[in-house]
Parts: structure tokens; C-alpha cells; sequence
């Protein structure tokens, strides 16, 4: 197998305080061509931004921790780096968007030093103050904001102005690698559409490698090649788009998940939620971690943590996968 | 007519020409202007718009925890704007409010059974104490919390069951009408489904009329019988749920229906439809249709005069140039 522009492996999170220990994420796999998006899904909890801030090595110093697996970005483990070294590759080849553009924005600089700036950090070829205006200017005309306004305020913008701003600062040093951490979650609907579709066209005109993280079902359909189910930390299901919409065989959570939003096409007389919660992830359960509220759970899914089963593209870490024709086994990594 | 058909005709939730302008620094707010709506009894009104369109200052204004600039809300015909603060008191009872955050609508303080029981308690609605927690202990198993929750606090519970508080205790007064401000959005979509479900159920078997207020279109065709479509204040479209979604008519419908990223792989390589802009500012608004600024449609007439609600087809009403004959 070919070097992978970015490869996770066997990758464990835990947040540990005197008191407990979050298993935040599990022995989690993936992987990402040059020019791709994956989609990472799932609810509240499930461990997507642990994952994205593990990628950026921005987990709380304090408190979180890898406790097992590699993040290899081209070629490079990136955990065995030096902070120095780190600092160069984060902002300009990997980035990030936050799901909240109020907070990730300086409330006391003009939006056009805060894109500035992040070009002065990393300006390697030596550009000039007026190079670096110009690129200002350009990065904010790409994503559909008048260069004139780079001397207002963020609370000048209204939030779907600020993520474009959020947006322009990550894509200013032409990232290889775009993190977008619930991008559109805080926008109205018409706004969102605006935002979808400019990341879209940007990701495609600069060929950036994405990581679309987003509870929305809708948003993968739209944006994703690959998609990456999470849940309670593990990723329990992952494919190609195509597979994980319309695999000839699916995940319970991830059937549960697609069944328990209101159909915008067909009149249901009632949705069919998953019972129950996901489980404290400072005490996992023993076997499935969705044994408890998957409805086909047997003795087996609650005590023995289930294999993952392969067919083509598609990865499924369930006990109901044994013995199906055309899938094999991979082992529990 | 009858007394009892005489009645069944008239909706138990109405408003004439509702009106709400907030006094801003470089002028008036207009987030509510002229929204008349019907709600039959037992039926669930859908309200959906963007944020800053008034729906939910639409919906407290029909409670009357906002005093209305202009207009009437009838109660069962009973004009409650007019009401002295004694009656409105008793009236209250009928009326509830479902939040979108209950954490920031409850008080952290209490436990879960202090909470439901309050409303009882302040209201004399049972004769004593150990019947309202009685009463409470079997709200709680209404909205499915376990009985085992009731002395612990809010902060310990996760966001669905902190929403079960907030419909026991909505339930707490015996309402006929409540309004569900965003109830679910705040929570993840197996969470979402649970709700919504909840509130379905309820609603049959107590006989409850909803006020719906949502952004979400997916959630709002679920659950309503009809549904009103704001934008800038003013109701721009209004049809039965299905008439909506089956046939959107005013432009800023068709634009909010075409922008929702829909969960269906065959559809990922359709362009979303984008309308340009954003809303523009509800302060002192030009004349004209609100929307023109944004409408690709939009001409002269449209700048210039505030088009009028009127009923397109049987039950679909819209606010539009376009249709006008």
C-alpha cells in the first residue's frame, strides 16, 4: 500500500481528571486521500471534535491524553514531532474551522489582522506587508466578502458573514488538509446553502483534503466521498458515501440514526427513535457499546465486543456481520 | 346553530392583525407587523422561519408575556389582550410555554420534582401538597422520567430529560395550549425523534393545540397540521403542511424548501439552490414587499407596495405580487 496523505491508526483519547477517566475516543481507523472528504457523523459525545483537535494536537494539555495509535500526516507521525516543527504544519497544511465563528474570532482586532495574521506566522517565501495585504484581499473576495470590510470588527458581521471570515483565515495559507468541525451547525438554512456551496467550489478549485464533521445526515450526502460513523468513541461503521446510504446492509445505529429524522418526501405518521442514551463514556459497557439500545442486541453483543467485518469499502463492527456471505473478518484492532 | 357546533367553530387560538414593534436606538423594530392566524382546536400550528423573522416573539406576544404594539388574540373568541392582570392570571393556566433551552428555563436550584410542582403549588391547583407531588410523580411518568429522577438537580440529567421536565411542568396546569419554542433543537436527532414522538402523544390523548415555532423544515412538516412561513415579521405563505411542501408558492418558501441539504445520496450532485444576501434589517422597514431585495423575481411593484396576504387556492394563502389576478 501506497503512502497515505493522512492515515489513522489504532488511534485511543482519554481525558483524565483525579476523579474519572473519559474514553473519549477507541482504537478508532482512517484514513484520507489528497483532494478527499470524509465525513465524520454522529451525536453529541461521540468523540468527532476529540478526533479533529487530536489531529491539530490541540487536546487540553491538562487533561488529554493519546493513550495508543499513530496520526501519520504525510508520512509523518505527527506525535513525534516537536512542538516547533507542529507549529509549522498547523495553520499551513492543516486547519481548521470551528462550528462557533463568535468565538473563534478576536472581538478587539479587525478581521483583516486577524487573516493577516495567520500569514505573517507562517510566511516562509518572505512576502511583503502589501503581499500579504493583497492576499487579505483576495482570500476575502474568494468567499464572497467586499475587501473593504477588512477594517470592521467581528461584531460588525452578521454569523453568516463571520464563518466566511472563519473560513477565509483557514484557507489563507492553502491548506492541505481543511478540519471543518461543524461549519454551517450555528447558520440559518438559506445561509448554510451559501456556505455548503462556497466550501464545496473552494475544496474543488484548490483540490484541499477535507474532514467534514457534522451531525447532519443532510450535509454528508451533499459534501462527503467518505463517511466515517462514530459512536461512544469507536467508529462503528465507515464506506464510501454510497455504502453507509445505501448498503445493502447498515449498522442498527446508523439505520437508527437515518429513521429518527422526519422524512421531507413521505408522510411518517411517527419516527422511530433509538431508545435510550449514549453511554457514559467514563463507563463503557462491556461488549457493543449500543448493545443497551440496539434492538437486536443478544447475550453475546453485551458482553463481547464485536469484530470488525469487512466487504469492499464498506467496514461494519457488528456481531449481526458473522457469517454473512461477502463479508470477512479484520479482527478487533 | 347549536350552542355545541357554535363552538366547535370557533378556533380556540386567533389573532387580528397582531402587532409587535420593539423602540430600537435609530428607530422601531418591526418583529411582529400584521400576522393574523387560526388555530382550530387540537390541531398544531406550524411556525417557521429564520432567525430574526418574530416567530418566537410571535409566540410569547400570544401568550402575553410580550404586551402587543397593536392587534387581538382571541381565545376561544374572547379577546385576551383585553384582559385586567386578575383574569389573565386564571387564563395563564390554559397557556404554556415549551423552551428550547430548558436548562436556562429552570431554576438549577430545585430538583426535578420542586420544579414540575411549582406552577401546582403557586396556583392552589391541588389541595395540598402531597397531592401535587402526586400529580407530579404521574407527569413524570407521562413524559417518561423515571421516578427514581425526582430529587436529583437539573444539571445532572442530559438534555432530553431536562426537556421532560419542561413538558411536565408545561403539563403541570392542565393547559389547552401550549407553545413549543424550538423544543427540539437543541438536541441530537435519536434525542429529536423521543421528543417529538412525546409531544405527538401527548397531544392526543390530552386534546392539546400547538404553536410550533421551529427553523427546521424537516421537524416542522412532521408534526403540523398547518404551518405559517415568516420572513422579517410578516407572514409570507400559509397552507395546510402538505400543501405546502407539495406546492411552495411565495419565493422565499420555494428558497428556504430548495436550500435544505436533503440526506439522499442520488441527490448529493444537485447544485443546492443559494438566494443571494442575507436579511436585511427589520428596523423601520422601506415599503414593499420584504423580501424584494433578495427575490430574483422582484419588480417595481414589488419595491414599492406591501403586498397582500391573499388565498391563492383553497387553504393556501400567499403574500406575493406574483399571484396577484
Amino acid at each position: 500500500m501506497s503512502e497515505k496523505f493522512l492515515q489513522v491508526r489504532d488511534l485511543s483519547v482519554q481525558y483524565r481528571t483525579d476523579l474519572e477517566t473519559v474514553y473519549a475516543v477507541n482504537h478508532i481507523n482512517f484514513e484520507l486521500e489528497k483532494g478527499q472528504t470524509i465525513g465524520l457523523v454522529g451525536e453529541t459525545g461521540a468523540g468527532k471534535t476529540t478526533t479533529a483537535l487530536t489531529l491539530m494536537r490541540l487536546l487540553p494539555e491538562k487533561t488529554g491524553r493519546v493513550t495508543s495509535g499513530t496520526v501519520t500526516f504525510e508520512g509523518q507521525n505527527i506525535y513525534d514531532l516537536p512542538d516547533e516543527t507542529m507549529h509549522t504544519i498547523r495553520g499551513h497544511h492543516i486547519a481548521m474551522i470551528f462550528q462557533d465563528p463568535m468565538t473563534s474570532l478576536n472581538p478587539v482586532m479587525t478581521v483583516g489582522e486577524q487573516i493577516a495574521e495567520a500569514l505573517e506566522l507562517h510566511n516562509t517565501d518572505g512576502k511583503t506587508r502589501e503581499q500579504i495585504e493583497a492576499r487579505v484581499d483576495e482570500v476575502l473576495r474568494m468567499v464572497g466578502i467586499p475587501p473593504e470590510r477588512k477594517t470592521n470588527f467581528p461584531h460588525q458581521f452578521s454569523g453568516g458573514m463571520k464563518q466566511r471570515v472563519v473560513i477565509a483565515m483557514a484557507l489563507v495559507c492553502e491548506p492541505d488538509l481543511l478540519i471543518a468541525d461543524e461549519p454551517t451547525t450555528a447558520l440559518d438554512v438559506t445561509i448554510q446553502a451559501q456556505v455548503i456551496n462556497m466550501i464545496r467550489e473552494l475544496r474543488d478549485r484548490l483540490g484541499t483534503a477535507m474532514i467534514m464533521i457534522t451531525h447532519d445526515l443532510g450535509i454528508v450526502a451533499q459534501t462527503c466521498d467518505n463517511v466515517a460513523v462514530m459512536y461512544a468513541g469507536r467508529i462503528i461503521e465507515a464506506g464510501t458515501a454510497f455504502d453507509i446510504f445505501k448498503g445493502e446492509i447498515r449498522h442498527p445505529y446508523t439505520v437508527g440514526l437515518f429513521s429518527s429524522i422526519p422524512n421531507l418526501r413521505e408522510k411518517t405518521a411517527r419516527l422511530t427513535p433509538i431508545p435510550g442514551l449514549m453511554p457514559d463514556p467514563t463507563q463503557l459497557p462491556a461488549g457493543c457499546s449500543f448493545a443497551p439500545r440496539c434492538p437486536h442486541a443478544t447475550e453475546r453483543c453485551r458482553t463481547e465486543p464485536p469484530s470488525v467485518w469487512r466487504s469492499g469499502t464498506h467496514v461494519i463492527e457488528c456481531h449481526l456481520l458473522e457469517g454473512r456471505g461477502g463479508w470477512t473478518k479484520e479482527g478487533r484492532e | 346553530m347549536t350552542h355545541e357546533s357554535k363552538k366547535s367553530a370557533v378556533p380556540l387560538i386567533e389573532t387580528r392583525g397582531l402587532k409587535k414593534f420593539f423602540k430600537v436606538r435609530n428607530g422601531l423594530l418591526h418583529a411582529v407587523d400584521n400576522v393574523s392566524i387560526t388555530i382550530p382546536a387540537k390541531n398544531t400550528l406550524g411556525v417557521v422561519g429564520e432567525s430574526g423573522c418574530g416567530k418566537s416573539t410571535l409566540g410569547r406576544t400570544v401568550l402575553r408575556l410580550i404586551e402587543p404594539t397593536a392587534g387581538q388574540v382571541l381565545y376561544e373568541g374572547e379577546d385576551i389582550t383585553a384582559f385586567d392582570k386578575h383574569q389573565m392570571r386564571q387564563m395563564r393556566r390554559k397557556m404554556q410555554i415549551i423552551f428550547q433551552d430548558p436548562y436556562s428555563s429552570i431554576n438549577p436550584r430545585m430538583s426535578v420534582a420542586e420544579i414540575i410542582a411549582e406552577y401546582m403549588l403557586i396556583n392552589h391547583t391541588c389541595a395540598s401538597k402531597a397531592e401535587a407531588f402526586q400529580r407530579t410523580a404521574e407527569l413524570m411518568d407521562v413524559v417518561g422520567l423515571a421516578r427514581r429522577y425526582a430529587g436529583v438537580y437539573p444539571h445532572e440529567l442530559d438534555g432530553g430529560r431536562r426537556q421532560r421536565i419542561g413538558i411536565a411542568r408545561a403539563l403541570s396546569l392542565r393547559p389547552k395550549f401550549i407553545v413549543c419554542d424550538e423544543p427540539v433543537s437543541a438536541l441530537d436527532v435519536s434525542i429529536q425523534a423521543q421528543i417529538l414522538n412525546l409531544l405527538m402523544d401527548i397531544q392526543d390523548d390530552m386534546g392539546l393545540t400547538y404553536m410550533f415555532i421551529t427553523h427546521d423544515l424537516s421537524v416542522v412538516k412532521h408534526i403540523s397540521d398547518e404551518i405559517i412561513v415568516m420572513y422579517l415579521g410578516q407572514c409570507v405563505e400559509r397552507a395546510t403542511s402538505d400543501g405546502l411542501f407539495a406546492s411552495p408558492l411565495h419565493p422565499y418558501t420555494q428558497a428556504l424548501l430548495a436550500a435544505i441539504p436533503e440526506p439522499d445520496i442520488e441527490m448529493r450532485n444537485k447544485k443546492i439552490q443559494v438566494i443571494r444576501g442575507e436579511v436585511t434589517s427589520p428596523v423601520n422597514p422601506p415599503p414593499g414587499c420584504r423580501f424584494a431585495s433578495r427575490c430574483e423575481k422582484a419588480t417595481d411593484l414589488c419595491r414599492a407596495q406591501t403586498p397582500e396576504l391573499i388565498e391563492h387556492t383553497s387553504g393556501h394563502w400567499v403574500a406575493c405580487h406574483l399571484y396577484d389576478k
